[in-house]
């Protein structure tokens, strides 16, 4: 039976001990620049807190694994290996990295630690998988969230990798780590700045009426009636006006979240290797509940039981969820 | 009949003011003492603030008779209690009822989920708002109960007692 490693975020050291105490097997997290995708104001580490952070992760057996899953622009990839320098003095188990040049670079400098490939890579077939296994040495993938159960079971057959699969979180469906909506409103790109949606260019208005509107770079995005659940203030969960249509609607995808906790034994048993859950950027208290949710889940699972289920809707986006294309190639 | 039942529009909106004017001069001297603790004991809340640190925020608990006006500086930081028709100048504004803004600082709840069921309200420099939000959850313990604390003994029993009561009402709300 696959391990079931429980793969859960953290974006401040508070979160990853949090994550660590709920029963992370590995938490992952990323530094306070443009070297992961989450390169949020305010959230990550510094090098010191992420020393902190290996120490008690290792202390409690779990593992940290560092997020360098953004493109270095042309120019500029010493801070990527300065980034990986510094994960690697400070004992990271492991890199999650997209970007070819940094995987090669991370496998010549430091081959005894592993390289995960981020779904950032969109590493979807068995061929592109097994170029990134016997180039750089890669030893999980994680997959992109577009693929079936059968699928994920016949690529596990044809792959010389562990393979990792998010559960639950944000269900961003764009190609992944080729996605530039951002870069196209912004100048900021996703997928070399790490900024989805920077907060410095997204603003909330309420109006008289009680309706809310959200902007992305003066752009309307969407406008939630009194008491509608709302989204992240993202252009591919915008909801928009066309001439053809009397309604505004979501033209891409509808705010809502992955949750594929129903799901986990068949997950298990098509061979993945490891979950992960998605949320870097959110607080302790996602954290806390989302992770102990999942950890009595697999550990029911694996012990031959009945899994008990937290519900999580609350903590969902647009507080609706999905179990997206794991389920059903169509979704909507 | 209630006392200011009898008073016109105009007159009862000048009773509101001075009693929030009061509320004001009441809470102010914890206010100041909160916020020079919590600098003191979490310094790092000022670095992830970043720049923000010299900004002003609003936070709007839509119950209380007054809202907060809050500039983190940590060489001058300063947290009022402002009467609504007369709230200063700031970046970001924050609304909520005073419970859920409460379990927002010490982590019970989660700022997204608030904000996707539509509890939280966030406006103005929305950067501000998502450093100050990482910047507090980065903080370990409970900040409510440090807060409480200065109060001593009656400090906590009244947070206690709040926290019971918001959870008693959270739940009847889910029931219904």
């Amino acid at each position: 039976m696959s391990p079931g490693e429980l793969i859960c975020p953290a974006g401040t050291p508070a979160a990853l001990r949090t994550a660590v105490d709920a029963g992370a097997d590995a938490v992952y997290c990323g530094f306070q620049n443009a070297t992961n995708a989450r390169n949020f104001p305010g959230l990550n580490f510094t090098p010191d807190e992420l020393a902190g952070a290996v120490a008690h992760a290792h202390s409690k057996a779990s593992k940290v694994l560092l997020a360098l899953n953004t493109y270095p622009p042309a120019g500029k990839v010493d801070l990527w290996r300065a980034a990986a320098d510094t994960g690697a003095r400070l004992g990271v188990d492991a890199f999650i990295v997209a970007d070819m040049g940094v995987a090669d670079y991370i496998a010549r400098t430091y081959p005894d630690i592993r390289i995960h490939l981020s779904v950032q890579a969109a590493a979807s077939s068995p061929e592109a998988i097994r170029y990134y296994c016997e180039n750089f040495g890669v030893k999980r993938v994680v997959l992109p969230r577009i693929l079936t159960i059968p699928e994920i079971r016949s690529i596990r057959k044809e792959i010389p990798c562990e393979i990792e699969t998010f559960i639950f979180g944000n269900h961003g469906l764009m190609v992944e780590g080729r996605c530039s909506l951002t870069n196209y409103l912004t100048g900021q790109s996703t997928n070399m700045d790490g900024v989805c949606s920077p907060a410095s260019d997204v603003e909330f208005v309420r109006h008289d009426d009680g309706t809310m509107s959200s902007r992305l770079a003066g752009f309307a995005i969407d406008c939630f009636g009194c008491g509608e659940k709302a989204g992240y203030p993202t252009i591919c969960k915008g909801r928009y006006t066309v001439p053809h249509r009397s309604d505004a609607y979501y033209a891409f995808e509808e705010p809502v979240s992955l949750n594929l906790a129903r799901l986990l034994p068949e997950l298990i048993d098509a061979g993945v290797h490891a979950f992960k859950i998605e949320g870097r950027q959110r607080s302790k208290s996602y954290v806390r509940s989302v992770v102990s949710a999942f950890r009595a889940a697999v550990d029911d699972i694996r012990a031959g039981r009945p899994a008990n289920i937290t519900d999580l809707v609350a903590l969902t986006e647009g507080q609706k969820q999905t179990q997206g294309a794991f389920a059903t190639k169509k979704w909507r | 009949m209630h006392w200011r039942a009898g008073l016109d529009p105009k007159g009862a909106k000048i009773v509101r003011g001075a009693g929030s004017r009061l509320s004001c001069v009441l809470v102010q001297p914890l206010l100041s003492r909160v916020v020079r603790r919590i600098g003191d004991r979490h310094p790092s809340v000022f670095a992830r603030l970043g720049i923000y640190k010299k900004s002003a925020f609003l936070i709007d608990p839509v119950e209380l008779p007054f809202a907060l006006h809050l500039c983190p500086d940590p060489e001058a930081p300063a947290f009022r209690a402002v009467p609504r028709d007369s709230t200063p100048h700031a970046q970001a504004m924050i609304r909520g009822r005073f419970m859920l803004l409460l379990e927002l600082v010490d982590s019970q709840r989660d700022g997204d989920a608030a904000f996707f069921s539509r509890d939280l309200e966030v406006s103005g420099d929305t950067e501000a708002v998502v450093r100050l939000r990482n910047a507090l959850d980065d903080v370990e313990g409970s900040i409510a109960e440090e807060a409480a604390g200065i109060l001593g003994a009656p400090g906590r029993a009244i947070l206690a007692r709040l926290r019971r009561a918001y959870k008693s009402e959270a739940e009847g709300f889910q029931q219904a």
